[in-house]
C-alpha cells in the first residue's frame, strides 16, 4: 500500500524513464500476447460448447453468442489475462527485482542518486497499467471469435444468427467495465510482484519464495477484488 | 570542535539493531578531509551496516551522522539524494546492474544526472574504464567479466561522477592475490589523483596496511582503537593483536 502511493508520487515526476517504459510494455504486453490469446480463444471455444448443451435443454441455443460475449468481456477476459499475466510477467518482475535486492543492485542505484522506486517500479506499474487493458480487448476478440467458430463449425448454429445475437445484447459498458478491471489488475500485479522482489531477503531462496508469493498473492488479490469491483460498477 | 573544517565525515554514538541483534552499539568515527580511512574487524562486527549507515542506506537507531558537517540521519528521502552524489561506493560483489552494458554501467550516474549525450557519456565511460586499467569492454554485459573485472568496472562507476567521497566495501575479497593488489594499488591511486575522501571495510590486514592513512577497529559493534597502520601494528590492545596476527586464540572468542 505504502509502495502504491509512492509508486504513484513518483509517476509524473520527471525525468521520465522512457526507454525503461517502452522496454517493459514490451516484457508485459508483446510477450505475453501468445500465452493470453492461447486462452482467450480456449476459454471461449468451451464456454460456446458448454452453454450450448445447457441451453439446449429449454430450446435457446440461438443465446449461446450473447453469453459468450458477455462471459468474455465482463468477467473471463480481464480475469484470466490478470492471471496469466501475474503468472508471466508478476514471477518475472518479483524475481528480477528480487535478485536485484540480493545482489545489492538496488543499493547502488541509491549510491547513484536515482530512486530505485522512480527508475524501476514507476516504468513497470505503467507498463502493467497500460498493456493489460489491451491484452483484454485481444482476448475479448479472440475469445469471442473462439466461440463462434465453435458454434458454427461444431454445432452449426447459423453464423447471422449468432453475430445478430453477439451484437444485440451487447452493451459499450459490458466492454468498459471489463476494461476498467483490466486497468485495475495491471496496477495490482505490478504493486504486488514489485512490493515482493523489493522487499527480498535471503539469497537464492528468498528470490524463489518471493516469485511464488508475488503470483500466488497477485492471482488471490485479482480473483478477491474482481468480485468487490464488480459489485461497485453494477 | 574547531577542526570541523577538516572533518568531513563524523559518526558520533551510532546504535543499529535487527531484532534481537544489537549490531552497532555507540559507534564512533572521525574521517578527515582527504584521508583513506580503513575499517577493519571479525564478519559479523557490523562493518557494513556501519557503511550503510554512511551513505544512508540505512537508518540508524540512535546517534548522528554528519557529512561536511551536515546531519544526515534525520534527512528525507529526497535531500539525502542530494547528499548521496558527493559518494561513490564500490560495493562488495561490483552490483552491476546486468540488464546495461559496461559503459552504461560506469555512466549511469552521467545518465541520470546530466544532460550529456551518449557519445559523451560513452566517452567518460571509457575514460573512467582506462583509469581502472580496463579497455575495450565497453559493450560487454557484466555477467561476462571475471570477479575482479566487475570490482574494478564497478570502481570505474563509483569515480564516473567525481565524488568526494570514495567507500569500498570489502574490496579485495573474493579475488586472487595479484588482482588484489591490483586493486589496493588503484585505491592508493585514485587518492592521490582525485584527491577523495575514503573509508574501506576489510579484514584482509596486508590490504588494509597498504591503503590506510589511519585503521579503525571495530569490535562488538564499537570502534575500540584509531590509529596508523604503525600505531596498530604496535597496539598494547590484546583484542586488536588477535585481529591484525589472525590468531584464532585470544580474547576474541569464536562460537
Amino acid at each position: 500500500m505504502i509502495l502504491f502511493a509512492q509508486t504513484l508520487s513518483w509517476v509524473f515526476r520527471p525525468p521520465m524513464q522512457g526507454g525503461e517504459i517502452l522496454k517493459q510494455m514490451e516484457e508485459v504486453g508483446v510477450r505475453s500476447f501468445p500465452v493470453v490469446i492461447i486462452t482467450a480463444a480456449f476459454t471461449g471455444m468451451v464456454l460456446a460448447l458448454q452453454s450450448f448443451t445447457g441451453f439446449k435443454r429449454f430450446n435457446a441455443e440461438s443465446m449461446v453468442g450473447t453469453v459468450v460475449a458477455l462471459s468474455m468481456t465482463r468477467e473471463l477476459g480481464p480475469v484470466l489475462t490478470g492471471l496469466m499475466v501475474s503468472g508471466r510477467v508478476g514471477s518475472a518482475m518479483a524475481a528480477e527485482l528480487g535478485t536485484m535486492r540480493v545482489t545489492e543492485q538496488i543499493d547502488a542505484l541509491y549510491t547513484l542518486a536515482t530512486n530505485p522506486i522512480k527508475y524501476l517500479i514507476v516504468p513497470r506499474f505503467l507498463a502493467a497499467t497500460i498493456m493489460l487493458p489491451i491484452l483484454v480487448i485481444f482476448a475479448d476478440v479472440i475469445g469471442i471469435l473462439g466461440g463462434y467458430l465453435v458454434s458454427v463449425q461444431i454445432l452449426g448454429t447459423n453464423p447471422t444468427l449468432y453475430i445478430r445475437r453477439t451484437w444485440d445484447y451487447l452493451e459499450f459498458s459490458d466492454l468498459y467495465s471489463g476494461l476498467l478491471k483490466a486497468i485495475f489488475f495491471g496496477m495490482i500485479v505490478a504493486t504486488i510482484s514489485c512490493y515482493q522482489g523489493f522487499s527480498t531477503e535471503g539469497g537464492a531462496e528468498g528470490v524463489g519464495r518471493a516469485t511464488t508469493k508475488a503470483v500466488v498473492i497477485s492471482s488471490l488479490t485479482i480473483l478477491i477484488s474482481n468480485y468487490f469491483i464488480t459489485v461497485i460498477l453494477f | 570542535m574547531d577542526n570541523d573544517s577538516l572533518t568531513k565525515i563524523r559518526v558520533v554514538n551510532v546504535h543499529k539493531s535487527f531484532g534481537e541483534n544489537h549490531v552497532l552499539r555507540g559507534c564512533d568515527l572521525e574521517v578527515q578531509q582527504g584521508e583513506s580511512m580503513v575499517v577493519i574487524g571479525g564478519s559479523g562486527s557490523g562493518k557494513t551496516v556501519l557503511i550503510k549507515c554512511i551513505i544512508g542506506l540505512m537508518r540508524p537507531d540512535e546517534g548522528e551522522i554528519y557529512v561536511d558537517g551536515l546531519e544526515i540521519t534525520s534527512l528525507k528521502e529526497r535531500t539525502m539524494n542530494d547528499v548521496r552524489k558527493k559518494f561513490g561506493m564500490l560495493f562488495q560483489g561490483g552490483a552491476l546492474f546486468d540488464s546495461l552494458r559496461v559503459w552504461e554501467n560506469v555512466g549511469f550516474g552521467l545518465q541520470q544526472h546530466t544532460h550529456l549525450g551518449e557519445e559523451e557519456i560513452r566517452r567518460i565511460a571509457s575514460e573512467k574504464l582506462r583509469l581502472v586499467g580496463l579497455k575495450d569492454i565497453e559493450d560487454v554485459m557484466p555477467v561476462e567479466l571475471s570477479g575482479g573485472m566487475r570490482k574494478r568496472v564497478s570502481l570505474a562507476r563509483a569515480i564516473a561522477m567525481e565524488p568526494e567521497i570514495l567507500l569500498y566495501d570489502e574490496p579485495t575479497t573474493g579475488i586472487d592475490p595479484i588482482m588484489a593488489d591490483a586493486i589496493n594499488e588503484l585505491i592508493v591511486r585514485m587518492r592521490e589523483k582525485l584527491n577523495v575522501t575514503s573509508i574501506a571495510i576489510t579484514h584482509d590486514m596486508k590490504s588494509a596496511y597498504k591503503i590506510a592513512d589511519r585503521i579503525a577497529m571495530l569490535y562488538q559493534g564499537k570502534i575500540i582503537e584509531v590509529g596508523t597502520p604503525e600505531e596498530i601494528k604496535n597496539s598494547p590492545n590484546p583484542i586488536v593483536q588477535q585481529f591484525i596476527q589472525g590468531k584464532s586464540e585470544g580474547p576474541i572468542k569464536i562460537l
